[in-house]
C-alpha cells in the first residue's frame, strides 16, 4: 500500500505484525509494538483466537516468542482448540517458542487477609518471559481475576501497576476483556490500556450471525475505521477490509463474448467490457441462469477461470438443467476452470456472505464471478445493506478487473425496472428478460436495458431455450404490433400467403400487357400489309398512266409530223400534262 | 529464607481423632524478596500461631524471588500467600494477615479455642 509506504517514511510508531489476513492493512502495520493492546468483546466473537493467532504468527514467521498467559483455558484445553486450525502448540511450546501457562485460581475459598499485591503474577510473567526471551504475551481474559480476588481497589492498582510493568519491558502484549455493560470492559481496563483497543463484535440479525471488529483507538497511528467484517474458519481469523475503495479503478476496453452471438451483435457486435457489472434480471423461469450458464460455459471453454456463487441451486442441479438445453458444464468443472460455490443465503449474514466471497475471490483467482442470484439475500427491510454489500463486491471485483455477472428476480406484478433500482447504478450491462403473454402463451423476450459505453440495440428479441443453446429471434413487429410465439409464426404465415396473392396479382398483370402489347403488333403489322397493297395497286396505275402519256405523246408528235406543223406549238400544254402526272405518283 | 518453625509431635490418642487436636499445621506463606507486606505478614502468622496453635504448627516460608517456579507449580498470584496444606482442605489466605480476626476465620482456628 502506498500509504503504508509514505507512512513508513515519515518514521511511524514501530508495529509489531500479526499476519492475521486483512489486520496488518487497517492497523498500518499491526499492534504497537511493545506496548498493550486491548481486545474486547462479548463472549464467542474470537478474542482467544486472535490473541493465540497473534501469538503463533510471531513465534513462526517473525521470530518473536511468545508467553500466552491464560485465566480461563488449561494449556491442555487451550492447544487442542486451536489444533483444529492447524497450529501445533505443543511442539511450539517444545521449541521453545511459546509458553503456554494457565493461571487458575479456583481455591474453595480464599479469604482476605489485609493488604496484598499481585507480585505472583509477576514473577510468573517474567519468568516465562526470561525462559523464552518472549516478545509478545497475551493475557487472555485478566479480568476473570476480580470475580476470584478480594478487594478490588489494590486489584486495579496492580493491573495499572502490570500493564506499565509490561511496556517498560517492551513485549507487545494483547489483553482480552469481557465485553461490559455500556462500556468496552466489564472492568473499565480501557482505562489503563489506552494504547489501541480493538473492538470484535458478534451480533445476530434476523437469525444469521455476523462479526465485525472496529479498531476503537490506536494512540499514534492512522488506522481504518469502520467496522470490518472478518471470518473464523479453517483457515483462522481474517479481517477483510472491504470497504467503498472508491472509483479509480482501471477500466478495460477489452470484449468478453457473451456466448450468444446475436447478444454479441445486440452489444454492438462484441459482448461485454471485461470487468463490467453485468445484471440479468427477469422474472422467475425467464432463463436467467441459463443465459449465465451459457457465459460461463463459452468463457471457460476459451480457458477463463469462472466462480459461480449459486444461492438457489445445488450445483448438482443446475449441472443438470443445464444439459438439457445443450449447455455441458461437466467438462469444465472437471478441469478446474469452473468452481461451483453453493450456499444458503441464510446460512450467515451479509458480512460474512460478503468475507467468504472475498476469500474464495481471492484463493480461486476467476476471471468471472457469477452470482446467481443477488436478491436471495433480501429480505423485506435490507435492501440498503443488500446495496452497500453489492458495492463493496463490484468495487472490490473491478479492482481486479473481475467480470461480474450477477442475476436477479424480479417478482411478478412489480415493476421490471423499478424492483432492482437499488442496484441499478452499479451496474454497466443491464439485460432485461422479460415474459411475453399473447395469444394463450408465454414467451421469453430479452432486451438490453442498459449497456454503458457501447451502442447497443433497442430491440426486444425473442429468446427460445432450445435444446442445442439459446437462441434469440427478430420478434414480428408489423402493423399488428409485437407477437411472439405461435402468434409470430401465424402472422408470418398470413403474411407470406398475402404475398402469395400479391405476386400472383403482380404475374397477371404483367401477362396482360404482354397480351396487349403482341394485339398491337398484330394491328401493325394488318395496317402494313393494307399500306403495301395499296402501295402496289398506285404504283400499277402509275405506271399504266405513264405508258398512256408516251402513247399519247408519240400519237401527237406522229399527227404533227404528219400536219407539218410547228413542233414548238404545243409543248406549253405537254409540261403541264407532265406536271399534274408527277404529283400523281 | 527459609524458616522451620519447630515442629511438635504429639502422641496419637485412640478412637476419633479431630484435626485440631492432634495434626500437624502445615502452612505456607509466599513473599517476593523482603516486602514489608511479606515481613508483616510472617509476624502476624507467628503471632497468630504461637497464640493459638502452639506446638503444632510448622511455616514453611517460600520466596518467590528465589523459586520464582513455585508460583507457577502452587498457581500462586497474589502476595502474601497463606496456604494452609493440612489440615485438609486447603485453605488460603490472601494479604499481609494484619487482619486477626479474618485470618482465624480463614484457618478455621475457631474450633481450636473451644
Amino acid at each position: 500500500m502506498i500509504r503504508t509506504e509514505l507512512l513508513a517514511q515519515r518514521k511511524i510508531l514501530p508495529k509489531s505484525p500479526t499476519s492475521i489476513q486483512g489486520l496488518d492493512e487497517i492497523t498500518g502495520g499491526g499492534l504497537p509494538k511493545g506496548r498493550p493492546t486491548l481486545i474486547c468483546g462479548g463472549a464467542g466473537c474470537g478474542k482467544t483466537l486472535f490473541a493465540m493467532e497473534f501469538i503463533v504468527n510471531g513465534a513462526t514467521q517473525y521470530n518473536e516468542p511468545g508467553v500466552f498467559i491464560s485465566f480461563e483455558e488449561t494449556e491442555k484445553e487451550l492447544s487442542a482448540n486451536v489444533a483444529s486450525l492447524g497450529f501445533d502448540l505443543d511442539d511450539l511450546v517444545r521449541r521453545k517458542k511459546i509458553w503456554l501457562e494457565h493461571i487458575h485460581i479456583e481455591r474453595s475459598e480464599i479469604e482476605h487477609g489485609g493488604d496484598y499485591d499481585l507480585e505472583g503474577l509477576f514473577v510468573r510473567i517474567h519468568l516465562a518471559i526470561e525462559t523464552i526471551g518472549a516478545k509478545r504475551v497475551v493475557l487472555d481474559t485478566i479480568e476473570s481475576l476480580f470475580s476470584e480476588l478480594p478487594n478490588p481497589l489494590i486489584l486495579r492498582a496492580e493491573l495499572r501497576r502490570l500493564f506499565r510493568w509490561l511496556k517498560k519491558k517492551g513485549v507487545t502484549t494483547i489483553i482480552t476483556a469481557e465485553r461490559g455493560d455500556g462500556a468496552l470492559t466489564r472492568q473499565g481496563l480501557e482505562e489503563y490500556v489506552s494504547d489501541c483497543v480493538i473492538l470484535l463484535d458478534h451480533r445476530v440479525n434476523d437469525q444469521s450471525s455476523i462479526r465485525r471488529m472496529r479498531i476503537v483507538k490506536y494512540r499514534g497511528s492512522t488506522h481504518g475505521t469502520n467496522e470490518y467484517p472478518f471470518l473464523i474458519d479453517e483457515d483462522g481469523f481474517s479481517v477483510l477490509p472491504v470497504t467503498s475503495l472508491g472509483l479509480n479503478y482501471f477500466s478495460s476496453h477489452e470484449r468478453i463474448t457473451t456466448g450468444i452471438p446475436r447478444l454479441d451483435t445486440m452489444l454492438s457486435g462484441e459482448g461485454y467490457f471485461r470487468g463490467s457489472t453485468v445484471l440479468v434480471s427477469g422474472t422467475a423461469g425467464t432463463g436467467k441462469t441459463s443465459i449465465a450458464s451459457q457465459f460461463v460455459k463459452t468463457a471457460c471453454s476459451q480457458g477463463e477461470r469462472v466462480l459461480f456463487f449459486t444461492f438457489e441451486e445445488s450445483p448438482n442441479q443446475l449441472v443438470r438443467n443445464m444439459v438439457s438445453i445443450g449447455i455441458n458444464l461437466e467438462p469444465y468443472i472437471k478441469n478446474g476452470l469452473l468452481q461451483f460455490h453453493a450456499t444458503r443465503p441464510t446460512l450467515y449474514g451479509l458480512e460474512t456472505h460478503l468475507a467468504t466471497s472475498i476469500k474464495m475471490i481471492n484463493t480461486f483467482e476467476p476471471k468471472i464471478v457469477i452470482f446467481d442470484p443477488i436478491n436471495a439475500f433480501m429480505t423485506k427491510d435490507n435492501q440498503s445493506e443488500v446495496k452497500t454489500m453489492l458495492l463493496r463486491l463490484v468495487d472490490y471485483l473491478k479492482m481486479k478487473r473481475i467480470t461480474a455477472f450477477f442475476t436477479s428476480l424480479t417478482n411478478a406484478g412489480e415493476s421490471f425496472e423499478t424492483t432492482d433500482t437499488y442496484i441499478s447504478s452499479l451496474i454497466d450491462t443491464w439485460l432485461l428478460l422479460r415474459d411475453i403473454e399473447i395469444g394463450g402463451e408465454r414467451n421469453r423476450g430479452l432486451y438490453v436495458l442498459k449497456s454503458r459505453g457501447m451502442a447497443h440495440s433497442n430491440q426486444i428479441r425473442e429468446f427460445k431455450l432450445t435444446s442445442h443453446g439459446i437462441e434469440l429471434l427478430d420478434v414480428y413487429v408489423g402493423a399488428h404490433g409485437v407477437l411472439t410465439g405461435s402468434a409470430r409464426l401465424s402472422q408470418e404465415t398470413k403474411d407470406d400467403a398475402e404475398q402469395l396473392l400479391r405476386q400472383q396479382e403482380i404475374g397477371r398483370k404483367q401477362l396482360e400487357i404482354q397480351r396487349k402489347h403482341e394485339a398491337m403488333e398484330a394491328q401493325i403489322a394488318v395496317l402494313r400489309s393494307e399500306f403495301a397493297a395499296e402501295e402496289s395497286e398506285a404504283v400499277n396505275a402509275i405506271g399504266i398512266e405513264n405508258a398512256r402519256e408516251e402513247r399519247f405523246k408519240r400519237d401527237k408528235e406522229t399527227m404533227s409530223r404528219s400536219r407539218k406543223s410547228d413542233v414548238n406549238v404545243n409543248t406549253a400544254a405537254i409540261q403541264k400534262y407532265n406536271k399534274k402526272r408527277r404529283k400523281i405518283s | 529464607m527459609k524458616s522451620r518453625v519447630e515442629t511438635v509431635k504429639s502422641p496419637r490418642q485412640k478412637g476419633k481423632m479431630t484435626k485440631s487436636k492432634d495434626t500437624i499445621w502445615d502452612l505456607r506463606l509466599y513473599i517476593a524478596g523482603q516486602s514489608v507486606k511479606g515481613v508483616n505478614a510472617l509476624n502476624h502468622l507467628k503471632v497468630i500461631c504461637e497464640d493459638q496453635l502452639k506446638g503444632k504448627y510448622r511455616i514453611k516460608v517460600i520466596d518467590l524471588k528465589k523459586e520464582p517456579r513455585a508460583a507457577h507449580i502452587d498457581q500462586i498470584l497474589a502476595i502474601p500467600t497463606l496456604v494452609r496444606k493440612s489440615p485438609l482442605p486447603e485453605k488460603c489466605i490472601i494479604g499481609d494477615l494484619s487482619d486477626t480476626e479474618r485470618v482465624i476465620a480463614g484457618l478455621n482456628l475457631n474450633d481450636m479455642s473451644m
